[in-house]
């Protein structure tokens, strides 16, 4: 094994704004680039088994220095989602390779979470896809319960698959509105929040909070629904898929919609599962592949949904799973909403679930088990696990390993946004400047999850 | 007192206040939004929570053209040197809201990762705490450095000058005047 | 979650356990990774999931099968059949003095930004990767924040003490 030297010493020409230059992270004129590089940097990446690998050189993209111009977009971007940094290397309008440069939003999460013990690990977990809390929250407590081998009570199971599909129905409308205003669609903007607002109005009242809730915990959930929760829900479920035709007649046939995202980003199969994409942008190139159908956690082999598979695999074909795959969870809420069990909405078991308040001033143990698991924290068993959800965008993993002390030993989450970004460079490759916006809406990254 | 009063076609007043009434009634934001409190300050901008009645719905992409700065998310250490380069290109006069725990004093995040507070960077005028705050909190706190803005207070130097009173109408309930809104003329 | 106890055929020689939600754990050394990983991609596994390094230092006693040696490093990897509905997981030992192992990304591209990350914040070298530079920090941080003998960073804070000893 050879001692990759680029890690110590780069030679690299010195650009003007050096104090947000990040070195050997950025895009560089194709003379000072060496084939391989250029290669990453143009989106080929893919050793075809049957053919030869994609040569850099034979691409029909060939142009010289001079012609070609290198800008830098972001990290502060109105159409970025989030803090992403792109390196572009443009020939007038037409993108030839990219380079996204991330780590701008990076909190330390991992280091924090073995900071933290067990059940305030959500909290920590929770402001990784921002978008999407719930869905963290849940991989996590997952992830606990496996190394616990505790069994949720099926009311518990079917709360968070609740507030898991309308966290999915709220993401998928912040996507609706942030692509299209991307687009120029500022109506849609105002359209997909005032939806999206009814959710977190009812987040609130479950869960205190409208966003990063702290809800989904090791053992359960924090509380139970709220009484007159079902006609709340029931107002929400009509609202967004009534309005969800709304949006057909303001987006899906109009021209210059299409025209903006037919046919821009395309992905095929063989590239998606080698770049180990996941999510719409996997199920856009035509493969069926959603973990609640495949690998159902939960309770999700017991509610009937349709997976939304794409043909293209463009940035239309993203739209639109997006936009079924919201009325697919409106779907299987009201399935949730006529079978809700009763029961216990957190495992009984005292040493992992804190006591009800009331209890602990007549019961000494409960004190005794409250205090103990606010102050120091329940102690999970030896091992470790990895457990994944389908998140909004992607398979959302956790990666759990414990000492047996009440808090994790190493916390890793596998974020569906870090691994589609690695299709950047392909999706953007001989596309327009105004095309980048596009993709890169349509890829939807939440930059707390690939930074975490 | 409406114009019809008035025996002339003019208004009088101090320059100053005219300045002042125009800066806090058209301050335009630039997009910092960096994580989940910029979900927030969208929301907002958006419906519910109407930010255009205060003049503030339209967020200046360029910093060039934006008279505040609401840093919206945690700042982490790589992204340090861009929110003060950011800052530096807008123009005088500028605000700074710290919008978040995070952007005040590094929120829950205490580690090798996040500048704890961004007043480390950039001079921050007013600090809007949450984890998010609700678009209720950060409104509260574009109202208060609007109130700032339009009383002259953020001008002054304390210790220095005298502090500005306001004068106290009989109806006006006794608020920390940081919170107390102009009243109607 | 599938918890079935398919034999996977890569895996024979090598010490395995069972783990919940996947078919198996291997325990594999470093020289042999690549191979193994090589003929699961074979037999169908067509997604690599995930790749993190973990430290463990300060663990005190891991329970491993008793021919593998334990180390301060490790390199996990998550593999995806999807033809199979089954994952498998693979650990990979690497000493403190060296930590290098195969890169995946000839087989699986995807790991170029998962193994950039290993490397960033645990500061597990990958042998053949096409640009192993920092991706989460800034270039010239030095460290890495994920092992165990880096503190938290944190500055003091009024009336909160420090976390005690794990």
């Amino acid at each position: 094994m050879v001692l990759n030297e680029h890690i110590t010493t780069v030679s690299r020409p010195i650009w003007p704004t050096e104090e947000t230059s990040e070195g050997s992270q950025e895009l560089f004129p194709r003379t000072s680039t060496d084939a391989a590089e250029l290669g990453r940097e143009v989106g080929a990446v893919l050793r075809l088994p049957e053919g030869p690998t994609l040569d850099p050189t034979q691409i029909d993209i060939e142009r010289s220095d001079d012609e070609t111009m290198i800008i830098n977009m972001g990290p502060q971007h109105p159409s970025t989602h989030g803090v992403l940094r792109l390196m572009l290397e443009l020939d007038g309008e037409v993108v030839l390779r990219t380079k996204p440069i991330i780590g701008y939003l990076h909190t330390g999460m991992e280091k924090q979470a073995e900071e933290l013990s067990f059940i305030q690990g959500s909290t920590n977990v929770t402001r990784m896809d921002y978008l999407a809390p719930l869905h963290n929250e849940l991989v996590f407590s997952l992830a606990t319960e496996a190394l616990l081998g505790v069994e949720m009570p099926r009311r518990a199971t079917y709360i968070r698959m609740l507030m898991t599909e309308l966290n999915r129905i709220s993401s998928h409308l912040m996507w609706m509105a942030t692509n299209g205003m991307d687009m120029g669609s500022t109506s849609m903007m105002i359209y997909g929040f005032r939806e999206r607002e009814m959710i977190l109005s009812f987040f609130e009242k479950t869960t205190g909070l409208r966003m990063n809730h702290n809800y989904i915990r090791p053992g359960g959930v924090a509380a139970d629904l709220p009484d007159g929760w079902e006609d709340d829900v029931e107002i929400i479920c009509n609202t967004v898929e009534a309005r969800s035709y709304e949006y057909d007649e303001l987006l899906t046939g109009q021209t210059i919609f299409r025209g903006r995202m037919e046919g821009i980003g395309n992905l095929t199969a063989e590239e998606a599962l080698a770049l180990s994409v996941t999510g719409p942008l996997l199920r856009s190139t035509g493969v069926p592949w959603d973990l609640r159908r495949t690998m159902p956690y939960l309770a999700y082999d017991e509610v009937t949904f349709d997976v939304i598979v794409g043909t293209y695999g463009d940035n239309f074909d993203r739209y639109s799973i997006r936009l079924n795959e919201i009325r697919e969870s409106v779907k299987i809420v009201r399935q949730l909403l006529a079978n809700m069990p009763s029961g216990d909405y957190r495992v009984q078991d005292r040493k992992v679930t804190p006591p009800p308040r009331g209890r602990i001033d007549s019961s000494m143990e409960a004190l005794i088990h409250h205090f103990k698991v606010f102050t120091e924290g329940f102690a999970v068993p030896e091992g470790e696990v990895y457990v994944a959800v389908e998140s909004p965008r992607g398979e959302l993993g956790c990666y759990l390993a414990s000492d047996g002390g009440p808090k994790p030993y190493r916390m890793h989450i596998r974020g569906p946004s870090f691994v589609n970004l690695q299709a950047l460079p392909l999706l953007m490759r001989g596309g327009l400047l105004s095309d980048a916006v596009a993709v890169i809406s349509s890829v939807d990254p939440v930059m707390g999850e690939v930074d975490r | 007192m409406g114009l019809e009063d008035l025996p002339h076609n003019f208004l009088t007043g101090q320059l100053e206040d005219l300045v002042k009434w125009a800066r806090k009634s058209s301050m335009w934001p630039a997009t910092f939004g960096l994580a989940c409190c910029a979900i927030e300050m969208m929301s907002s901008g958006a419906a519910d929570f109407d930010l255009a009645r205060f003049g503030m719905e339209v967020f200046r992409n360029s910093p060039r053209q934006a008279d505040l700065m609401i840093v919206a998310g945690r700042v982490s250490q790589k992204m340090a040197p861009v929110l003060r380069q950011v800052y530096d290109q807008m123009m005088e006069p500028k605000w700074v809201i710290a919008m978040g725990v995070c952007a005040s004093s590094g929120g829950m995040f205490n580690n090798y990762a996040v500048v704890q507070g961004v007043d480390q960077i950039v001079p921050v005028d007013v600090y809007a705490p949450g984890c998010p705050p609700t678009p209720e909190t950060l409104m509260h706190a574009i109202l208060t450095l609007h109130e700032k803005v339009r009383s002259g207070e953020i001008t002054r130097r304390r210790g220095v000058e005298p502090p500005v009173v306001l004068d106290a109408a009989p109806w006006v309930p006794e608020v920390p005047s940081a919170v107390r809104v102009s009243r109607p003329a | 979650m599938t918890t079935e106890t398919q034999t996977i055929q890569a895996f024979e020689g090598f010490p395995t356990v069972a783990s919940p939600g996947v078919a198996a754990v291997a325990f594999i050394p470093r020289d042999q990774y690549k191979a193994v990983v090589g003929a699961l991609k074979a037999d169908g596994f067509e997604m690599a999931s995930d790749v993190c390094g973990v430290d463990y230092l300060i663990a005190g006693a891991r329970t491993l099968p008793e021919s593998v040696k334990p180390e301060r490093f490790e390199v996990v990897a998550s593999l995806l059949s999807m033809s199979r509905r089954i994952r498998v997981r693979i650990r990979v030992q690497l000493p403190d003095a060296d930590p290098m192992v195969d890169s995946l990304f000839d087989l699986y591209p995807g790991t170029e930004a998962m193994e950039r990350e290993a490397f960033d914040l645990v500061g597990i070298r990958f042998a053949g990767h096409p640009d192993l530079s920092r991706i989460l920090l800034p270039e010239e941080w030095e460290g890495h924040p994920l092992r165990k003998d880096y503190g938290i960073g944190r500055v003091p804070v009024q009336f909160k003490s420090t976390p005690g000893p794990r």
